[in-house]
């Protein structure tokens, strides 16, 4: 049996929005921090537009790449509805770190069905919600891209992993060009996330 | 130092660390990366073939000239390539010679779950199963050396979760092996009656030779810790095996899985109390557990469908559910769509308001077109039968007087696969059935590999251009029209000129993919003027994720156009403008 003190963190979100980046300067810090850590993403057709998903685990030794319902201790989910979808994946006691950003599905953009505005409160009735709109922070910072790394300074400061070397995994895997930028989203992440807890 | 590598990734470090100096293959998720990684490893000639019975075929006659080779392919394309396999069992190798098969439990990508682990059996050929990166990486040197010694080909199985799972993995120095000097050895390599009645029965001593290796290899190994439970798991399925089982459970975890170690496993059976076999999707080693006379729980409780997970299995296993919170709100299903500015849109939005036309398509982005708003695709079964089920279609509607013009659709990539023998049976045979090529360019879906059609190979060189337009008319196709599906009315015309058309003719719909990364694309938006807009909604029957509907007008999200303008072509009242 896996010891108990593997975690478990679920990356949400659309295919397209660039869950890859964060997913490896995530798991180049908790393997920096000595932690054995596995990975499980999903490609192929999944990336045109559906839904999609990234586990990572971490701990002193993980078993299973991936976790099944009622088993992560976090979701970051990069988009809303995406947030609810999964949102049974977590642990009763799990956190959700969530992008207050909609992405309609093709039958919501087509008028078929509709995007429900009760989405925010709902989740909120369940778990621990850490909401914000990163894509609006990221436009302010000056590059809408840089919503990704927002999402993570959130997670990082909703649950508690302070304690990792995050620029240097940052310098690992952002362009010199844009670090700065980064570095700004990272800190916009955690404090939004300290704002609204 | 440990790297962080996928699957495909410890697979391809483990061909070049084992000395492979040929590989062939076909993509498909989710083995593609396999063949893509190992451009980073000098020596490797290694090349995506128009399909999979190709890339086998080419990779075994590397074998039989006397270097190490592989082919590699996801599960429904060693379907494709299944004749050479079972052949190549009888016949034997020359150097090592592993072919890789990516199984896709879930259907994460796939239009169906086939277990390929009985491949292994049927073909009488030895197999390996990793479980995870450090596992992919080690056993392929084994495997190679499992074919040479037994002088046989090896199934190297993977799954999904064990090709893009990542785990820290070690590394280890590649082996130079020497190159087999090639000589004629015609009873060995001509696969003529008289000469396989022979090899049947060397086929059988091989088999029994590898039974007997089963039972030491060193991948297949035992760890008892207690004697109450004892569970017999391979491959992916035993991690999660591992995670779920209280920590004095035994394990039998095997890593060579055909021909199964039977006396191992009944070793291990009497040494526990009651015995488990746990393994994703068919009963593959439970069914041949228990012809032996060995008792065990398996498929009886543990899902033979879908993918296992930890929660799955636990569950299964308990019979107890696991503690959830349920949000109280709905979601909408969010399937896979076209991209904004994917060529297929303007082809598949021309048909979808057709009565008079039905689309047998096949396996690629396109396949997308048969949801709705455009919905407009009738079948869809495998690569290379939507010449061919059109065809069989036609004949039919012919029996029945159904006056539909049928069409029979692929993409560029599909029609190297598989295609081309369709169209020679649309013309041989005189179909009533309008073959039709959706040229992207590239191989879309499973991330934009080059084909013969491109103009350049796997290992960057510049390739020769093979022309679907020249291939139709060398077939005897009398007029190929070519269009640009962006341009909605030359699309239509096309179709409506097809459809006229007194000689044989087929139809190239010709734009690059959006997401090809060398070709420049036009940068441009589109826009509603919401003063024009009269909410009719049309622009939303084009299926595009960039277009919503928003306080009863159209919408375009600025962050997802990319200016293609098939919605501003529909929009019957100006409404839509380029910028």
């Amino acid at each position: 049996m896996t010891m108990n003190n593997v975690k478990t963190i679920l990356l949400a979100g659309v295919g397209g929005q660039g869950t890859i980046l964060v997913s490896r300067i995530l798991t180049h810090a908790l393997i920096t921090a000595g932690f054995d850590v596995k990975m499980s993403e999903i490609h192929g057709m999944a990336q045109r537009g559906g839904s999609v998903s990234t586990t990572v685990r971490y701990g002193d030794k993980v078993d299973s790449p991936l976790v099944g319902k009622g088993a992560a201790d976090v979701l970051v989910s990069f988009e809303l509805m995406e947030a609810v979808r999964w949102s049974d994946w977590l642990k009763p006691d799990g956190v959700i770190v969530v992008n207050d950003y909609k992405i309609r599905p093709l039958p919501v953009a087509s008028g078929v069905a509709d995007y429900p505005d009760n989405y925010l409160s709902a989740l909120n009735e369940q778990f621990r919600v850490v909401a914000f709109d990163a894509g609006g922070k990221a436009e302010e910072l000056g590059n809408a891209r840089v919503m990704n790394v927002i999402m993570l300074g959130a997670m990082v400061e909703a649950f508690a992993m302070d304690a990792f070397d995050w620029d240097g995994a940052l310098k690992k895997h952002v362009p010199p060009k844009f670090l700065e930028i980064n570095r700004k989203a990272f800190e916009t992440g955690r404090m939004l996330a300290r704002k609204s807890s | 130092m440990k790297k962080f590598l996928s699957g495909n990734e410890a697979v391809a470090r483990g061909l070049f660390e084992a000395g492979v100096q040929v590989g062939s293959a076909y993509p498909g998720t989710p083995s593609t990366e396999i063949f893509e990684t190992l451009n980073q490893y000098e020596g490797i000639y290694h090349e995506w073939a128009p399909n999979e019975k190709v890339a086998l075929e080419v990779a075994y006659g590397a074998s039989i000239a006397g270097v190490r080779s592989v082919a590699a392919m996801k599960h429904v394309g060693l379907n494709v390539a299944a004749d050479p396999m079972f052949t190549a069992a009888y016949n034997g190798v020359g150097r090592g010679f592993v072919i890789i098969s990516a199984d896709d439990p879930g259907m994460h990508s796939s239009q169906n779950e086939q277990d390929n682990r009985h491949y292994a059996r049927a073909a009488k050929i030895p197999m390996f199963e990793p479980a995870d990166s450090q596992d992919a990486l080690d056993m392929m040197r084994e495997a190679y050396d499992v074919s040479e010694m037994y002088d046989i080909p090896v199934l190297y199985r993977m799954t999904t979760r064990v090709c893009h799972a990542r785990c820290l993995v070690t590394e280890n120095d590649p082996l130079t092996p020497e190159p087999l000097a090639y000589t004629r050895n015609a009873k060995k390599y001509i696969a003529a009656p008289a000469h396989a009645v022979v090899h049947r029965m060397e086929l059988e001593e091989k088999v029994q030779k590898l039974a007997a290796y089963s039972e030491t290899c060193r991948f297949n190994k035992m760890d008892i810790r207690g004697n109450e439970i004892g569970v017999v798991t391979a491959g992916g399925a035993s991690l999660i095996a591992r995670e779920v089982f209280p920590e004095d459970t035994s394990f039998l975890t095997l890593g060579f899985t055909w021909p199964l170690p039977l006396k191992l496993i009944r070793e291990f059976a009497k040494q526990v109390e009651t015995l488990y076999v746990v393994e994703e999707l068919d009963p593959f080693m439970e069914d041949q557990i228990k012809a032996a006379g060995i008792e065990c729980i398996g498929k009886d409780v543990i899902p033979r469908m879908y993918e296992l997970n930890p929660t799955i299995l636990k569950e299964a296993l308990t019979g107890e559910p696991t503690p959830l919170k349920t949000v109280e709100a709905k979601v909408v299903p969010r399937p896979p769509v076209l991209c904004p500015g994917c060529p297929h849109r303007g082809f598949f939005y021309t048909l979808s308001s057709r009565k008079d036309t039905i689309i047998a398509a096949d396996i690629g982005c396109y396949t997308l077109g048969g949801l709705a708003p455009l919905s407009a695709i009738d079948t869809v079964v495998c690569m290379g039968a939507g010449f061919t089920v059109a065809m069989g279609m036609a004949k039919a509607f012919e029996k029945t007087g159904d006056k539909k013009t049928v069409f029979g659709v692929m993409g560029d990539s599909t029609f190297f696969h598989s295609g081309i023998t369709g169209a020679i049976e649309i013309l041989y045979n005189k179909g009533n059935v309008i073959p039709v090529v959706l040229d992207n360019s590239t191989t879309s879906m499973t991330g934009q590999q080059d084909n013969p059609g491109t103009g350049y190979t796997l290992m960057g060189q510049i390739a020769d251009v093979i022309s679907i337009e020249a291939m139709f008319g060398a077939i005897g196709y009398k007029k190929v029209f070519t269009v640009d599906p962006q341009d909605l009315k030359a699309m239509k015309q096309t179709i409506d000129e097809a459809i006229a058309c007194e000689e044989r003719c087929a139809i190239v719909v010709r734009r690059p993919c959006v997401l090809i990364k060398r070709i420049q694309h036009e940068q441009a938006l589109c826009r509603v003027d919401r003063d024009l807009c009269r909410s009719c909604r049309r622009c939303l029957s084009v299926g595009c994720p960039a277009i919503f509907f928003v306080d009863g007008k159209s919408m375009i999200d600025p962050n997802l156009c990319v200016g293609c303008t098939v919605c501003l072509q529909v929009c019957p009242f100006d409404a839509i403008v380029k910028e």
